[in-house]
């Protein structure tokens, strides 16, 4: 095996213009690199320049082992779980709409409000997220498969699937091919140009907050891919028609059918406000929560040049250092539906998400023992740094941005590459 | 039942995405939008390794005819298994299966089953069943062979005074025979049963030997004029397909249905590849051990799904409907029929069908 480059065999632009009718053929979509057997990308990232191509291949198979000590492990005990959060979650969601029907009572609203809005959260993080993601194929359980899935969130789950699971996890954080890094509209790393446009970063990143489904969703139509003519108009109409019928479901269990069930009982307008709270509240945690993911400081971005010829340990450090975790509760992880555990998500995508916190534990023993930054910290630390991130970067880079080659003490925590700007930044 | 189906689908606009069965399921463990469920109602052990399962199905089953089968499912190690059992109960009556505890399957279900547990079904299915018209039949089983059996002889001869049927057993000792009393009593209540045990490890300590008519004519000397109903070990299956091509005359041998238990299975071991078919599409090509079933299938034309192509993302499974693949990653042979395979780090192990 060796390292390919990820440009498509043939361009879709002189397709078009040698007069090849669109639709008729399925769009070439650049393949995927294939990860080299042995040897490593011409230059590591510098915070893991000290290791030799050795060293990664050794750290490779340690991680390897790991994924297949926890696979061998998983069992019966699992399968309760994942099937008790669910219970949990769709007892929540009846009790949560039933108690909205009598939220002419303040009582009422706010319990029933909070109810629905866990359960919105469990469903899209613990459960949705991570079935999707495939954790729990293994039971080959038609009820809780990725295959058959689809979740509470405008976007439908199979083009989610293929934005997150295939384009956002093979090419994490690598800049121009990872949309995840700013998803098109947030300026969210130094490398990426400045145009007057990122004025707006910090407003356009609390409008994306309390509706960031809409911000998913219309990312996962890929816009850009359609403009480099890497989709063809044909899958833009079929994504888009799949989007409408599942925004018109949703809309009409939570906009129409909720307050319309309350209405006998004189809640309508208080259902409704229930609901919306409820999405809106749902929103603003994932969103928080996958800010947290690859934004705070201490995480690194990637050049295409930088992962062309990696390894599948080169592959890993990438993961490593692309990634964030958040420490806190048992509750925590819940809520975020592990993900903060994302270091150890990102390296195993598919392992079952209750067993994250065992992998944390040897994650970071390989980190320290390797050399390697393991960046972790508080919700409230980790939500300021990115969002200091999004303020920053609103301006443009100042004069002299620290070189990305500087060499980092090693598995120390990693300074901010500017210190954060006063918040009235925008302002102007 | 229109009622039914107006009702939920009013209820769906509340539970979307998901089905209103997902939710009724929190007080009914048989509800489920995407498979078939049911609660076992009653456990006999029959011999020292084999039991009986009583369950009673949810909605979307149908009654089974005497000597069908069905697949059913079971959670081990969190796990769903799917194996194929006949059912050996009456017809009329809440179904049932009876398994002998030998295989990783069998063995979990024989022996840890209880009362209230949840199994996954498949409807009823199969053509070994009694014939159209009342004919004089001959039963010649094997070992857990006698289970479809049992139901057609449960269903025929209790309720038709006019049945007649010889059942020919073959079973190592009296001990592991099944329903060896309750057969016993039926023929001593009915007439129409006659039963002839044959006990390989006891009288004569030697098989039922059907290279010849020599034992069938000592226990079924009018085994001609009957419609015969065979079912039992693969080599017992085959002597008597033989037995009846040969030593019957032009009519008789197309009296004989068999029943296999065992499927055709195709096998191979590790690292050597195989032939590929991908059914769908209708395309066959030979595959090395070591390529990923999604690149000899985008190589030979078929519209694969796919992804991330290192085994991460799952976009790329497909449904296996025979044979056995590697995982590329660990060298693991592994594959069970509908399981989906990650097709972009799994290869050919033998000859491979996928359903696409």
């Amino acid at each position: 095996m060796t390292a390919t480059t990820n440009r498509p065999t043939t361009t879709p632009r002189e397709d078009a213009a040698a007069g090849v009718v669109q639709g008729t053929a399925p769009t070439t979509r650049p393949r995927k690199p294939v990860l080299a057997a042995s040897g490593g990308p011409a230059k590591r990232p510098s915070a893991a320049a000290h290791l030799s191509d050795a060293d990664v291949e050794q750290l490779g198979k340690e991680l390897d082992a790991l994924r297949d000590r926890i696979i061998a492990t998983r069992g019966a005990s699992d399968a309760a779980y994942i099937r008790r959060v669910i219970r949990v979650q769709r007892t929540l969601e009846v009790a949560g709409r039933a108690t909205l029907l009598l939220s002419r009572k303040k009582t009422a609203f706010v319990a029933g409000t909070a109810m629905l809005s866990v359960a919105k959260i469990l469903e899209n993080m613990e459960i949705g997220h991570n079935v999707l993601h495939g954790q729990w194929d293994w039971m080959r359980d038609p009820d809780i498969h990725s295959t058959t899935w689809e979740w509470d969130f405008v976007t439908p789950a199979a083009a989610w699937k293929h934005t997150h699971n295939d384009l956002h996890h093979t090419w994490t954080n690598v800049l121009g091919k990872d949309k995840d890094v700013g998803y098109s509209i947030l300026r969210m790393d130094e490398d990426q140009p400045w145009h007057p446009g990122n004025l707006g970063n910090p407003l356009y990143n609390m409008i994306l907050a309390p509706f960031f489904e809409w911000g998913i969703a219309i990312y996962d139509l890929e816009l850009e891919a359609v403009k480099d003519g890497e989709k063809s108009k044909e899958d833009l109409r079929k994504d888009l028609k799949a989007m409408g019928r599942k925004v018109v479901r949703q809309f009409t269990k939570d906009y129409a059918a909720t307050p319309l069930a309350a209405v006998p009982f004189g809640s309508g307008k208080q259902a409704l406000l229930g609901t919306f709270t409820a999405n809106a509240i749902r929103n603003v945690w994932a969103h928080s929560v996958i800010f947290c993911g690859h934004f705070p400081d201490g995480v690194d971005t990637f050049t295409e040049e930088e992962i062309e010829g990696e390894t599948r340990g080169d592959w890993y450090i990438r993961q490593m250092l692309g990634s964030a975790n958040i420490s806190g509760s048992k509750l925590m992880h819940l809520m975020t539906g592990n993900l903060s555990h994302q270091i150890e998500h990102h390296c195993f995508p598919d392992l079952p998400s209750n067993r994250y916190h065992e992998v944390a534990v040897e994650m970071r023993e390989i980190c320290q023992r390797y050399g390697l930054p393991y960046t972790t910290g508080p919700l409230p630390k980790q939500v300021y740094q990115a969002w200091a991130k999004v303020f920053r970067l609103a301006l443009p880079n100042r004069p002299r941005p620290l070189p990305k080659t500087t060499t980092r003490a090693v598995n120390a925590p990693v300074p901010p590459r500017r210190s954060a700007l006063p918040m009235v930044a925008s302002v102007g | 039942m229109t009622q039914f189906r107006a009702l939920r689908r009013v209820a769906s606009i509340l539970t979307t995405p998901r089905e209103p069965e997902d939710f009724l399921n929190l007080v009914n463990p048989l509800s489920s939008a995407r498979q078939l469920r049911g609660v076992v109602t009653k456990v006999v052990r029959e011999t020292a390794d084999s039991t009986t399962i009583h369950f009673r199905p949810g909605r979307g089953w149908n009654p089974h005819a005497a000597g069908q089968w069905a697949r059913i499912g079971v959670e081990i190690d969190g796990v769903r298994q799917w194996r194929s059992y006949s059912l050996s109960a009456a017809v009329g009556h809440d179904p049932a299966i009876t398994v002998t505890a030998i295989g990783y399957v069998s063995t979990a279900l024989a022996r840890d089953t209880k009362v209230g547990d949840i199994l996954f079904l498949d409807t009823p299915q199969g053509d070994f069943v009694l014939p159209e018209h009342p004919r004089p039949l001959l039963m010649l089983t094997a070992g857990s062979g006698l289970t479809p059996v049992m139901s057609m002889i449960r269903t025929l001869v209790p309720r038709r005074p006019d049945a007649d049927v010889v059942l020919v057993h073959s079973a190592r000792t009296r001990d592991e025979a099944l329903f060896h009393d309750e057969l016993l009593e039926l023929a001593d209540q009915f007439p129409g049963l006659t039963v002839r045990h044959w006990f390989t490890r006891e009288e004569g300590a030697r098989r039922l030997d059907l290279s010849d008519v020599t034992d069938l004519e000592t226990l079924c000397p009018d085994w001609r004029e009957r419609a015969a109903y065979a079912c039992g070990p693969t080599d017992f299956l085959d002597a008597a397909t033989e037995l009846w091509l040969h030593d019957g005359d032009d009519a008789t041998h197309t009296n004989l249905t068999i029943e296999r238990f065992a499927p055709v299975l195709l096998e191979g071991s590790g690292g050597e590849g195989g032939l590929l078919t991908f059914e769908k599409s209708d395309k066959e090509v030979e595959a090395g051990g070591d390529v990923p079933l999604l690149e000899a299938g985008e190589d030979c034309g078929v519209v694969m799904p796919s992804g991330c192509r290192m085994g991460i993302c799952r976009s790329c499974l497909v449904p296996l409907v025979a044979g056995r693949v590697r995982d590329l990653r660990t060298g693991e042979v592994h594959g069970d029929e509908g399981e989906l395979i990650q097709t972009c780090v799994n290869a050919a192990a033998g000859p491979v069908h996928l359903d696409i």
